[in-house]
């Protein structure tokens, strides 16, 4: 191990890393978006891209028919095309995941994991004690993926051993029931210095996947945000010979950001990270673009707005 | 029988010390009345190198000393040589047969001459320099800073005033100088290094040989320590000479008008602009 | 398809109407050569002959000095500042617009990737034009006395490497400040300019401001022979601006000189490490290489050398070489023959001195000229692949062990074009731009150019600056520079 646990060898060890300069990542983040995918390249993009969906509801308004309409797009997201991949996972909160796993279960989608976002999401603040409570009720619940945040609060107030416990404790409880997916919310992070450092502090704590945001957060999953935790990913894999999953989330709309983001992570972790098992979007409304430029590719004409499915 | 005058011996002003030439070599100066005065050095080519070595070891200290330092430096000089402003009175009036009103003068104009030189030497830098405005999150500047070593034609006459307003603006920039004194009036030349070498000028910033102009500008042009030159005492043949001798190096060569102008030290200089990222 | 391949995704040629033939642009209109001499301009990328252009010799280069001088005598110097200023506005308004055509026209005639005309030379260009354009009646404002006096008639040559960009950093500032110019391109990428003319055309510029002449060498040395010129202004090899230097020594010509380079990109151990690995990255393959501020000398502190070369080797394996018309193409064609054939030479003794040798694996194409990223490590400073500029796609590796030593090692050149420091230190670094002898400093950044920002060398890369305030001195009368 790299670390023993505790907060000074955490602080030195993050001290070491190094700094990231702001002008020269999102100048690179800006040189890789000028990358023109075309063609076959487009079309293989767009389905890669749709099997790392992970699609997402986390509205207070959500309710099990919103729940169950997901679903079914989430299995087969054009219903008049069958070639369409399904999505890599559904993302809801605690108490939408027994629903949508036997949802899932129910219409062929047995290998779609349901990703709970547990401890206080999305702001954190409540104790441990409610935050493993909140863990236990989503896995309980059946739940294949924990989501969770980490409590940015402490991160800036330099706590950051209370921090790397925190996700220690979240990773035992989810054992090798569920993927932990640690959610660094780096609008609130601001600097990339610090996403660096909490993406470290999460794979050093046991994270399967580091994922920006919540999605509340503004701004969310920008590209040199996501090209400072690839970095990361990539480096710590050089490290320890582990890979880690990287989640961008918030904010990517449209075929083009996602096809941004599969170029970076292509060119910055490289092409071993495009899977679902290592690479996943966070989104909702990306899924109907990903589906319109499909059909755009396949038929030679743009498509429109009614002739996907709105849930 | 009346007191015997005792003579000053007319030496070589290297690296801080006086030395004669290397080669032995004196030639004669006689005044505007063809009377004898002095045997200064004739200074030969290894007499440059050495200047030269002296000149390039001190040019770091000079060039990286506060502009404040330089600045009262340059002003110290001018201080010293009103303290002895009789000496060159006399010398100019021996030599170009001038009246003492008329050497008087030149001598103050030369004082002052240090004097403004001295002023400038702090503020060259926000006059010259500039903070500019690229597209893009980017501080970016751009300072003047000395040249290296710089090598003085002086001019012939006047013989001090061409001295000082050919050598203050090189140092004024920061450079270090080889001056190389008119062959006809070297004498003040010589006087003034006596001055420099008790003005807190350190030594070797600038470095005073006289002699044969004709011997030495060759080596001068082709010399690839020499960055650049004021060739204000040669002739436009020799000019013409050491321009393409010192494509070698692309030595900075320039010639100016009489008169005082912040471009004299700002042709002995170099712009540098730094480019720096703003960021968090 | 299992990776992430790009397709090909080509710019279009269509934009490009490249003529059959170019004559010369003589007093406002294309004219023959006289002896109608003329030669071929190839795309480096295919060996395809692009165009037929005019050969000026002695009797057109006097044509177009007289035309020159007509129009400085006769028109420009009485035209008023406020109407110079606009049509340099109008210059730079249709290099924006037509700037796709001369991305694609650029990238053909010069083998540089369609990414960097399209992001930087063009845009640059027009930019150029825009910032010098309100210089022109207020150039009493800036610090060159109260009247400041064109120079005259100015014989400007220009490089291969960034064509119009460089008739840009030319014409600019010499027409604002009220000159008149004869530019002569390089003889491998004159087409840009050739369209530029055209340029001048529709910008209503009055005949003979602007005038170009396309040849070789001869061309260029007759230009800067020509008795009635004023100044020479010359961007290109250190060899050559010493051989104007000599040519002009007996005139009262005067000169600014944008010459070679062997730039220090210094890492030191508290970098910013990718960043850093991009800005090196970016400082010797941008533009093949062909860059006279090329960060071609990799300075980096022993203690992080190991790492900075695995991320730097990870990250040359990413560059993707290959058609320049491609949009994702990193590292385009070498600008010609000859070109290539001085890197080979030069790479060559590199492998004979005992230098250790890495490109990553990189599928050349067969025809045109191509070199791949290389980089060379174990290089001390006395192999000549330390101390000559290549000009090419290739890194030399030396390392350091303190500050101090580095920037020793940096200033060991006769050149100092430019520089690059990379720490995350900021004393550390205004130290060490104090101490680095060169024109230009990056500090965590690389190959960055602005028209608002000076450019030009200290020692043998040259005399002078060009742009930004400063590089309008070079194209006006001093008031205390004597002539002969």
């Amino acid at each position: 191990m790299i670390i023993d646990g505790s907060e000074s060898s955490l602080k030195k060890f993050l001290a070491e890393l190094s700094p990231v300069d702001q002008v020269g990542a999102e100048a690179r983040a800006v040189m890789l978006a000028t990358r023109s995918i075309k063609t076959t390249s487009k079309a293989w993009a767009i389905d890669t891209a749709i099997s790392m969906i992970d699609l997402t509801t986390l509205e207070g308004a959500d309710s099990p028919g919103k729940v169950r309409a997901l679903c079914a797009k989430a299995v087969r997201p054009d219903p008049t095309d069958s070639t369409v991949p399904s999505v890599g996972a559904i993302c809801v909160y605690n108490d939408m995941v027994k629903i949508t796993r036997s949802e899932l279960d129910a219409i062929g989608g047995k290998d779609i994991p349901v990703a709970a976002v547990a401890t206080a999401f999305p702001s954190g603040r409540a104790s441990i004690a409610v935050k493993k409570i909140d863990t236990q009720d989503a896995l309980d619940a059946g739940a294949n993926e924990i989501d969770m945040v980490i409590d940015r609060g402490a991160f800036l107030s330099g706590k950051i051993g209370e921090v790397f416990d925190e996700i220690k404790t979240i990773k035992e409880i989810c054992g090798n029931k569920a993927h932990l997916k640690v959610i660094l919310e780096t609008g609130e992070l601001v600097t990339y210095d610090n996403v660096r450092k909490a993406s470290y502090l999460a794979m050093l704590a046991g994270a399967d996947f580091i994922k920006t945001s919540t999605g509340k957060v503004s701004p969310a999953a920008t590209a040199p945000v996501v090209l400072v935790m690839l970095e990361a990913v990539r480096d710590y894999f050089a490290l320890t010979g582990s890979r880690i999953g990287v989640k961008p989330a918030g904010g990517i709309r449209t075929t083009k950001d996602a096809i941004k983001q599969l170029v970076l992570v292509n060119e910055t972790a490289g092409s071993e990270w495009l899977k679902p098992s290592l690479f996943r979007i966070g989104a909702s409304a990306l899924l109907n673009d990903l589906l319109m430029q499909r059909m755009k590719l396949r038929t030679g004409h743009y498509a429109g707005a009614n002739y996907v499915t709105v849930d | 029988m009346s007191r015997i005058d005792v003579n000053k011996t007319y030496k070589l002003f290297i690296g801080g010390t006086f030395p004669r030439s290397e080669s032995g070599r004196v030639y004669e100066i006689k005044g505007a009345n063809k009377k004898f005065i002095a045997n200064p050095a004739l200074a030969s080519r290894k007499d440059l190198r050495d200047a030269v070595v002296a000149a390039k070891s001190a040019s770091s200290g000079w060039a990286n000393a506060t502009a404040f330092n330089r600045g009262q430096i340059l002003y110290r000089i001018a201080e010293i040589m009103q303290g002895r402003s009789e000496q060159f009175i006399d010398e100019i009036c021996l030599l170009e047969g001038v009246s003492n009103k008329a050497a008087k003068l030149q001598v103050e104009e030369a004082i002052d001459t240090w004097v403004w030189y001295s002023g400038w030497c702090d503020k060259l830098y926000s006059v010259s320099g500039s903070q500019n405005q690229v597209s893009g999150p980017f501080y970016n500047f751009t300072t003047p800073e000395a040249l290296g070593v710089v090598a003085v034609f002086a001019e012939s006459k006047p013989s001090l005033l061409g001295v000082v307003r050919t050598l203050a603006p090189v140092i004024a920039a920061g450079n270090s100088a080889v001056l190389i004194a008119s062959e006809s009036y070297p004498l003040p030349a010589i006087t003034l290094s006596e001055v420099l070498a008790t003005s807190d000028l350190p030594a070797g910033v600038v470095n005073v040989l006289t002699g044969k102009v004709s011997e030495l500008a060759p080596w001068v042009g082709s010399h690839m320590e020499i960055d650049g030159v004021d060739v204000a005492g040669l002739s436009k043949k020799q000019e013409d000479e050491i321009k393409l001798v010192g494509a070698d190096n692309l030595k900075r060569i320039h010639r100016f008008s009489a008169t005082n102008h912040p471009e004299r030290i700002l042709s002995f200089m170099e712009h540098k602009t730094i480019w720096h990222p703003i960021g968090i | 398809m299992s990776n992430f391949e790009y397709a090909s995704a080509p710019e279009s040629k269509a934009i490009a109407n490249i003529a059959t033939s170019y004559g010369l642009f003589i007093g406002g209109k294309f004219v023959d050569p006289r002896k109608g001499k003329s030669f071929e301009t190839i795309n480096p990328a295919t060996e395809e002959v692009l165009s037929k252009i005019g050969y000026a010799d002695k009797l057109d280069v006097d044509l177009a000095v007289k035309s020159a001088r007509s129009a400085f005598t006769k028109i420009w110097s009485k035209t008023p500042a406020k109407e110079r200023g606009k049509y340099l506005y109008r210059i730079a308004r249709i290099l924006q617009e037509r700037a796709r055509e001369f991305a694609v026209v650029e990238t053909l005639d010069n083998g540089k990737p369609i990414r960097e005309s399209r992001d930087t030379d063009i845009p640059l260009a027009a930019a150029h034009f825009f910032y010098h354009a309100g210089w022109a009646d207020k150039l009493e404002y800036a610090g060159f006395g109260n009247k400041p006096k064109p120079v005259g008639v100015v014989g400007q040559i220009i490089p291969w490497n960034f064509p119009l960009l460089m008739l840009a950093w030319k014409i600019a500032p010499a027409l604002v400040a009220g000159n008149t110019v004869v530019l002569k391109p390089a003889e491998t990428t004159p087409l840009t300019a050739l369209l530029f003319a055209q340029v001048c055309q529709q910008a209503g510029l009055p005949e003979s401001v602007v005038n170009i002449i396309t040849g070789d060498g001869i061309t260029g040395a007759a230009l800067v022979n020509h008795p009635d010129i004023n100044k020479v202004a010359f961007t290109g090899s250190t060899e050559v601006g010493k051989a104007i230097a000599r040519s002009i020594s007996a005139t009262n010509k005067r000169a600014t000189l944008e010459l070679g380079g062997k730039a220090a990109n210094l890492v030191f151990e508290d970098a910013a490490i990718d960043e850093a690995v991009e800005g090196i990255v970016n400082g010797i393959f941008f533009n093949q290489g062909h860059v006279c501020c090329a960060g071609s000398r990799l300075l980096v502190q022993e203690n992080v050398a190991d790492e900075v070369l695995e991320k730097l080797k990870a990250r040359m394996s990413l560059i993707r070489v290959g058609d320049p018309m491609d949009k994702n193409t990193d590292l385009g064609a070498i600008n010609s023959k000859e070109q290539l054939k001085r890197i080979h030479e030069i790479t060559k003794s590199g492998d004979a001195e005992g230098a250790n040798r890495w490109s990553p694996e990189c599928k050349l194409p067969s025809k045109g000229f191509w070199y791949p990223p290389t980089i060379f490590t174990g290089v001390s400073q006395s192999h000549r692949i330390a101390r000559e500029e290549i000009f090419g796609p290739v890194l030399s590796v030396l390392t350091f062990r303190t500050p101090a030593e580095g920037i020793e090692k940096a200033n060991n050149t006769m050149y100092g074009l430019s520089a690059g420091i990379w720490s995350d230190k900021g004393a550390k670094i205004l130290w060490a731009a104090k101490q680095l002898k060169a024109g230009v400093i990056w500090s965590n950044t690389f190959n960055k150019f602005d028209p608002a920002s000076p450019f030009g060398g200290y020692k043998e890369s040259g005399w002078g600056r060009e742009g930004g305030r400063h590089g309008l001195s070079g194209y006006l009368k001093s008031d205390v520079k004597a002539s002969k």
